[in-house]
């Protein structure tokens, strides 16, 4: 199957980006050092192509109570210009997507929905939301940057964009961005400050080129998905299909602030009070490596580190901490195991090692 | 293309890695390539074996990781490990810096020399590496 592209994929490749098919698109991991990128992300700014996301709209006199019955958070509630973060859940109470919630106008807003799930959440949402709600899926339409860190703010000021400092965290305005129509919201999935902004697919080859040119005295760098992940991940922000999937409970990942909890709020709501009425199963724990190498994605999680120990668990993300320089991850365990200051076993290719569990995000960067 | 580092004196692996004969070939001295370093980026970690640890021609006989990803090391030749390069523990970023010196991995003896036969040289895996490109 070929792979798609975004609108920047000429700009990656002459950037030198070394691209990587994710959720079916074909994207820069890295331009050179992911330690790099993330460092520049941190210290200064870094520039990302997250085009391949999906953006589905609902609008009309009933997209709002649509939307309302779809996600976990609340949405009458949000102000226009504003944005929240929910899952869109199913009957089981198993999480469909993690999206951000845009708020547009009082009868119109659309959901920021992850690359591989876009299918799957269109017919979800054209299944569960009524004709009059106007689901439209926009993803092909529209292009997606991230500029996200300490210097991110500077960089908007030098093409134009200067009053994107005065938005608040989680909010969003229609601004020119490099002469280009834009929405810039400020919001990200680095933990660091930042922006995301939407264009048209057609004018984001104008921006990223005006960011990068004008970013470049700010320390501005291109980052690919690599350090986009290792970044997430330092902030504990989960990744659909790591710490959620259609089984994972919005509570065992620790997401429950993201959640109305009054029952029949929402597709899924009643299904996940009864799972929270249980006793529970497994919960998100954040560890750190205290013995050498790299707890990865799968592996597994062991009772104690004696022979013989049983699994009890999987490790869901991990990676090297640029920022702390030790190995952090994230993995399900049986809810005693996930206290903190707790001991867990990771096994790394037969080897058992040792982890902490410790408090998340795991990095407190400056917002 | 990008250009690759490919020294003259050293052969190399279809695994990239190369091998250099010390003490008149009774030692073989083992690293991984350039391009092996550039392609795998930030190596973060390395898991090499034991000194006196009897190591087989193409089997794993250790581990490197970058940020991203996990990879074996191949034994390029059965022998004897005489040495590693423990300061990879600490420094594992002396495989993107200096592959071919300080970014060594092993040292092997007791090899039989024909199988040093089957290594290509310099030109023959810049060969090799280009028609994996394409």
């Amino acid at each position: 199957m070929s792979l798609r592209r975004t609108p920047l994929y000429d700009a990656h490749v002459a950037l030198g980006g070394r691209m990587v098919e994710f959720a079916g698109f074909d994207m820069p991991v890295q331009y050179g050092s992911i330690l790099e990128e993330h460092a520049a992300v941190r210290e200064r700014v870094g520039l990302f192509d997250v085009s391949h996301m999906g953006q589905i709209h609902l609008s009309g006199p009933k997209a709002v109570e649509a939307a309302e019955r779809l996600v976990s958070c609340p949405v009458a509630s949000l102000r226009v210009g504003r944005v929240r973060y929910g899952l869109l859940c199913n009957e089981e109470g198993g999480v469909v997507d993690d999206v951000t919630v845009y708020r547009v106008a009082d009868d119109a807003l659309f959901l920021c929905v992850n690359a591989a799930n876009i299918e799957k959440d269109y017919r979800w949402l054209v299944r569960h939301a009524p004709a009059e709600a106007g689901v439209r899926n926009r993803s092909d339409e529209t292009g997606l940057l991230a500029l996200q860190g300490p210097a991110s703010g500077d960089v908007l000021a030098a093409v134009g964009a200067g009053a994107a400092a005065e938005l608040k965290r989680f909010a969003f305005a229609s601004l020119e961005v490099a002469g280009v129509a834009a929405l810039v919201s400020r919001t990200g999935y680095t933990g660091s400050a930042g922006f995301e902004i939407y264009a048209e697919a057609g004018d984001c080859a104008a921006v990223f080129s005006a960011l990068l040119d004008k970013g470049e005295a700010l320390g501005l760098r291109p980052a690919g998905l690599g350090a986009r992940d290792t970044l997430r991940l330092e902030a504990a922000l989960p990744l659909y299909g790591h710490e959620l999937d259609d089984t994972t409970s919005p509570l065992e990942a620790g997401l429950g602030r993201f959640v109305k909890r009054e029952a029949g709020g929402f597709i899924g709501a009643e299904a996940i009070e009864r799972r929270a009425a249980a006793p529970a199963v497994r919960q998100l724990a954040g560890f750190e490596l205290e013995g050498r190498g790299v707890a990865r994605a799968g592996y597994p999680i062991l009772e104690s580190a004696d022979e013989g120990a049983r699994e009890v668990g999987t490790v869901t993300s991990g990676a090297p901490s640029p920022t702390l320089g030790k190995s952090i991850g994230l993995g399900y365990v049986p809810p005693a195991l996930a206290e903190l200051g707790g001991s867990l076993t990771i096994s790394i290719r037969g080897r058992g090692v040792q982890a902490r569990v410790v408090a998340t995000p795991f990095v407190v960067a400056g917002r | 293309m990008a250009d690759y580092d490919l020294p003259d004196e050293c052969l190399y692996t279809e695994h990239d890695e190369w091998v250099r004969m010390e003490m008149d070939g009774a030692r073989l001295v083992v690293g991984i390539t350039d391009y092996a370093q550039q392609e795998l980026g930030d190596i973060v970690y390395v898991e090499l074996p034991s000194v006196a640890e009897e190591v087989r021609d193409g089997q794993p006989f250790g581990v490197i990781e970058s940020v991203k990803a996990v990879s074996d090391l191949y034994s390029p030749a059965t022998g004897t490990v005489v040495a590693v390069n423990e300061v990879l523990a600490d420094r594992p970023e002396l495989v993107n810096e200096d592959c071919y010196g300080e970014g060594w991995l092993v040292a092997i003896e007791g090899v039989d020399a024909e199988v040093l036969d089957s290594l290509m040289d310099a030109n023959a895996y810049r060969k090799y590496v280009a028609s994996r490109a394409e």
